[in-house]
């Protein structure tokens, strides 16, 4: 799960040294400003998207699954396992490098966007059938 | 349609390619017109009749192939000759059936089937067209069967409405539907007013500036208009053995059966013009949207209308025939909220009981959502950084339906988690209710 920090902290990564190299091939005078620029968005970007991964969090209750996540907006999500139409298991280019894997739950209602990104690719493979199966036991109809 | 014979496949009415065509019957016609009074023109319009030969070949192969069959609790339709298709429709699925008559579906004497199914797309079956005496029993027959295939897992549901005969609940007069889209749509009334003195005060100018494009808009908008009363004229709620039938139009006559525990949210809609006259909308919302043909924009958004203008007292007392325990008292949000959302505060406020919630909300257009517990399907509870420093918080009530949702807006934070733990609670012992009955 730690892997999350380095997923996000890729991109941010990739803009520094965007700026870095941009600021190296545009003479020196300029060079600096953006030097400086690329080292401070970095770590502007390396911290909030430490304090974004900070905020993600789920829990497999009896009856529901809660998932947190946010800073600005924080937001606490309930599924109530019953109600789950589908689970959803993605990976992307860059989630694969890093063996990880998004889990996306789908309920009937179109507002509900419960996902938990970033996790391991066996612990997704884990809550994938284990909240198939709580799903399963507690179905109810619409 | 007779019930003994459920096995055995059945045609549609040989008469629904003309009626499907709909406009395209009509051009058809049109077009014949001249070949038929012009001799001469015979030769030259060869080209024509290929086309209208085609066409009419394809409307009588795609009723040839198509059939459709009741097979246990599914509803079976066969149709399509190069791709065929196989379509299957569990009855225990089934959220509501209607009966769609339009103008020509009713000078033929036919009658369209549509099965509205849980599921956000391609969720309608459609038996386009069966005769119209048959579409009754039909309906009955399979709203029987879609009763029966749920009586297994909930006995209780059968014997709650022993009376077979419906009784009327409310029907929506003529001139307030008028005077209702009217006002509640009063920028078209303005603009096309605008429109109107302008043409008649300069009529070069104002046609020279808005050109062929005022003239789009002046006529989508009365069609907007238009559709809606068609489809609200005459609109009569009853009470019947299935549920709740819906009966209206003006010149597509639609008829729709609710059943009961299908209801995801019901909503009262006030909008500011209609309230110094007492009136209000009553809508439900069902799973499953129903995306129909020429369904535009502003369509989509709206709900199934039961009373789309009517007293409040009327729609208080079927709200409460829909929800027996609905929520008498609601709590507003604390005075700092109004730092929040100053235009809202007024209309904001929410209460719940042991099986519902209800939220109100919107300045101008008010709008009561009342969200049984037992359907809800997830529940949010979000903050934002404004909210946080008034230490406010919302709770979002998701339900399958298209577009009502209740929102516990700006309530204090601590209220807002404690609510949250009680829903998810209450929601849970709600949902296991019938399982237990």
């Amino acid at each position: 799960l730690a892997l999350r920090r380095l997923e996000v902290g890729v991109p941010a990564l990739l803009v520094t040294l965007a700026l870095l190299v941009a600021g190296a091939l545009s003479g020196s005078s300029l060079a600096y400003g953006l030097a400086a620029a690329a080292v401070v968005t970095g770590t502007l970007l390396w911290y909030f998207t430490g304090r974004r991964y900070t905020s993600w969090g789920y829990a497999e209750r009896e009856d529901d699954l809660l998932i947190r996540r946010g800073v600005m907006f924080a937001r606490l999500s309930v599924v109530p396992y019953g109600r789950m139409q589908f689970i959803d298991v993605t990976a992307g280019p860059l989630e694969r490098a890093f063996g990880l894997a998004t889990v996306r739950l789908h309920t009937a209602a179109a507002a509900t966007d419960a996902r938990i990104p970033g996790l391991e690719r066996k612990e997704a493979g884990r809550l994938r059938d284990s909240l198939a199966e709580l799903g399963e036991a507690q179905a109810a109809g619409l | 349609v007779r019930p003994g014979t459920p096995e055995g496949w059945q045609r549609l009415h040989p008469l629904s390619p003309v009626v499907r065509g709909g406009r395209a019957t009509i051009a058809i016609f049109i077009l014949l017109i001249p070949i038929a009074f012009g001799a001469d023109t015979f030769g030259r319009a060869t080209p024509q009749f290929v086309v209208i030969g085609l066409i009419v070949l394809a409307g009588f192969v795609s009723w040839l192939v198509t059939r459709w069959r009741i097979e246990d609790d599914d509803l079976r339709i066969e149709t399509g000759l190069l791709r065929r298709q196989s379509l299957r429709f569990p009855l225990a699925q089934v959220q509501a059936i209607d009966v769609v008559r339009p103008g020509l579906a009713r000078l033929f004497r036919v009658a369209e089937l549509r099965l509205r199914m849980a599921g956000s797309s391609g969720g309608t079956a459609r038996l386009a067209y069966v005769a119209e005496h048959e579409v009754e029993p039909l309906r009955d027959q399979l709203l029987a069967l879609a009763r029966g295939a749920r009586h297994e897992e909930a006995p209780a549901s059968q014997l709650e409405r022993p009376q077979p005969e419906e009784h009327v609940l409310a029907t929506v007069e003529t001139a307030p539907l008028v005077a209702s889209i009217l006002l509640e749509n009063w920028w078209i009334v303005v603009v096309l007013a605008g429109l109107l003195a302008g043409f008649a005060v300069s009529p070069h100018r104002v046609g020279g500036a808005l050109g062929g494009s005022g003239f789009v808009w002046a006529v989508a908008m009365v069609t907007f208009v238009w559709r809606r009363f068609n489809q609200q004229y005459r609109l009569t709620v009853a009470e019947g053995p299935e549920g709740l039938h819906l009966r209206g139009g003006l010149v597509a006559l639609t008829a729709e059966v609710i059943r009961p525990g299908r209801v995801q949210a019901v909503r009262l809609v006030e909008p500011a013009l209609w309230r110094p006259l007492g009136w209000c909308r009553l809508e439900v919302d069902i799973a499953g949207r129903q995306r129909r043909k020429g369904e535009g924009e502003a369509q989509r958004g709206q709900l199934h209308a039961l009373i789309p203008v009517g007293k409040r007292s009327i729609a208080v007392e079927l709200a409460d025939r829909l929800l027996p325990d609905r929520p008498r008292e609601l709590a507003r949000p604390p005075r700092r909220a109004l730092w929040k959302s100053p235009f809202r505060y007024q209309a904001l406020s929410w209460g719940r009981t042991e099986t519902c919630v209800a939220t109100t909300s919107g300045r101008l257009r008010r709008v009561t959502s009342w969200v049984p517990l037992e359907k809800v399907q997830s529940l949010r509870h979000v903050q934002g950084p404004l909210q946080r420093r008034l230490s406010l918080a919302s709770v979002h009530v998701d339900t399958a339906g298209k577009s009502a949702h209740a929102t516990l807006r700006d309530r204090d934070a601590a209220e807002a988690a404690t609510a949250l733990d009680e829903l998810t609670d209450l929601a849970r012992t709600a949902r296991r209710r019938p399982a237990l009955a």
